[in-house]
């Protein structure tokens, strides 16, 4: 595997350039920027609202210092109040190649776009010599999401993930699984799993916190339909979810956009803190997966039963397709095909290590189905967070 | 394709104590259970679980390696597990907090 050296010592597996927009009112003009660019490898991302949020800055700081970011364009307006010298700093102080264009100080729409199409250009120019590094498994982030979940998802899919996550820790990765919404009931399990007491107790702290803010939220649990599917309980369908974790202990609880502090497993808690105030934890997938590439993830595992088609900005998606009727129907979305275990033309530790092999084939420059198709979704909404507190992470060795 | 794997049933970690279903299976199929064939004593869907061994009331159910919920009927090898002879065992947040109890696996 090789890939890009950043001078922070993280290394990519892509070489991105962001052009990111502060506020809705620039998103146009940061689209256009990026659609006259025509290159798969300049990305859009943004920020909608008008007010400032401090979760949303460190988000987009961390998506700008991504390792699979090479430059950064940013779009602003001019009034909004996203903190653009904040953002700038932080990305300057990485010594990537950063630019801002602000629309009220340009001459308006036209000429601002003219103007970021040649800062694009010459950006893309200037990380053309990126130095280039040889990549191992130890220094690889890779996540998991579900999307679109189905029945299937629980036999074939996200046990299979589970499995290419239990070699991914062993062999010195990072893995980060989330959601703690859809792990109620499993909690214990979980904690058991912790590498001290301590961390056990945050884990099922986190696990309550989602479990009271769902209930606010109006969310309901375990449906009816569960049991048709043939799930008796609620910690069984969780356990459908959890699976995606595999067996490895739990080496820490993070939140949106910290780093991982060293090797192993960790639970990614994406459920704002204090009373329920912006709404939904996370509104889409997509907004799960813009909160895993900010604490660093160079690739996301998505399982799907029903056929999601998303893929992201900066980091690349695998999709997992879980149910084999769903796999015929949209073969071209789909890098890997899981229900082959419910047919019985594969065992879960067979696709396992296919999406490890993929894992590794991204590493390596090749493309995801979703990256070929041009899928770069991305979304960044309101949230607040408390920092973790000192249980979270046991583990503090720097990776090496 | 010819399967490589012709089983009905998938089991989704070692320490398992039920099947998961990957077929429709009808009463009177022939089930091969870690070897011994056994006929399947009723109808059981695509995805619903059936006991690997024996299991008696009190007796943890064990899916994807984990206990998922207990048995509250005796159940023969074979046999379909669901609602019927099995209930959950976990304790949600708001139960705790009402109760002052603490949760427990099983």
């Amino acid at each position: 595997m090789i890939g890009y050296q950043r001078p922070d010592g993280r290394k990519g597996i892509r070489n991105v350039i962001v052009v990111t927009y502060l506020v809705e009112c620039a998103h146009h003009v940061a689209r256009r920027i990026v659609d006259v660019s025509a290159d798969m490898d300049v990305h859009l991302i943004g920020f909608p609202g008008c007010y400032p949020n401090e979760y949303s800055l460190r988000i987009m700081k961390n998506l700008c210092v991504h390792p699979n970011v090479g430059g950064v364009l940013i779009v602003s307006l001019g009034c909004e109040g996203f903190n653009r010298e904040g953002l700038y700093a932080a990305v300057a102080a990485t010594g990537r190649p950063v630019e801002t264009l602000v629309i009220q100080q340009r001459g308006g729409t036209a000429s601002t776009i003219a103007a970021g199409v040649k800062a694009v250009a010459a950006m893309k120019e200037s990380i053309a010599n990126t130095p280039r590094v040889a990549i191992g498994l130890e220094d690889l982030v890779i996540a998991t999401v579900c999307g679109g979940s189905d029945g299937t998802s629980g036999l074939t899919a996200n046990p299979a993930v589970g499995k290419c996550f239990d070699r991914l820790v062993e062999l010195g990765s990072t893995c980060i699984f989330e959601e703690t919404g859809e792990l109620i009931g499993c909690e214990q399990i979980m904690a058991d799993r912790a590498v001290t007491p301590e961390l056990g107790e945050a884990i099922t702290a986190c696990v309550d916190k989602a479990a009271s803010y769902y209930t606010v939220m109006g969310y309901g649990s375990f449906a009816p339909g569960n049991a048709d599917g043939g799930l008796t309980t609620q910690e069984e369908k969780s356990m459908g979810a959890y699976a995606k974790s595999g067996d490895s202990p739990i080496s820490g609880v993070i939140k949106p956009g910290d780093q991982p502090p060293s090797n192993g497993l960790y639970l990614l808690d994406v459920v704002p803190d204090g009373e329920p105030r912006f709404g939904f934890p996370n509104i889409n997938d997509n907004a799960e997966i813009a909160e895993l590439i900010a604490c660093g993830a160079h690739i996301t595992l998505f399982t799907t039963g029903r056929g999601s088609v998303v893929g992201s900005a900066i980091s690349p998606v695998i999709k997992i397709c879980a149910n084999p009727d769903t796999y015929r129907r949209m073969p071209d979305d789909m890098d890997i095909d899981a229900g082959r275990i419910l047919n019985g033309e594969a065992t879960l530790d067979e696709v396992g290590g296919e999406i490890f092999e993929k894992v590794v084939a991204l590493a390596s420059g090749q493309r995801s189905v979703s990256e070929l198709l041009g899928h770069q979704e991305f979304i960044l909404t309101y949230k607040s967070f408390e920092p973790v507190g000192p249980a979270c992470l046991p583990v503090r060795a720097r990776r090496a | 394709m010819i399967p490589k794997d012709p089983s009905q049933l998938i089991l989704l970690h070692e320490r398992d104590n039920v099947f998961a279903c990957r077929r429709k299976i009808h009463r009177g199929d022939t089930l091969l259970i870690d070897g011994t064939p056994v006929q399947a004593s009723g109808d059981i869907d695509v995805g619903h679980k059936l006991a690997r061994i024996p299991l008696a009331p009190g007796d943890v159910v064990l899916k994807y390696g984990v206990p998922i919920g207990s048995i509250t009927q005796a159940t023969n090898i074979g046999e379909h597990v669901h609602t019927h002879n099995m209930k959950s065992d976990y304790i949600a947040i708001t139960t705790r907090r009402s109760t002052g109890e603490e949760a427990k696996p099983s």
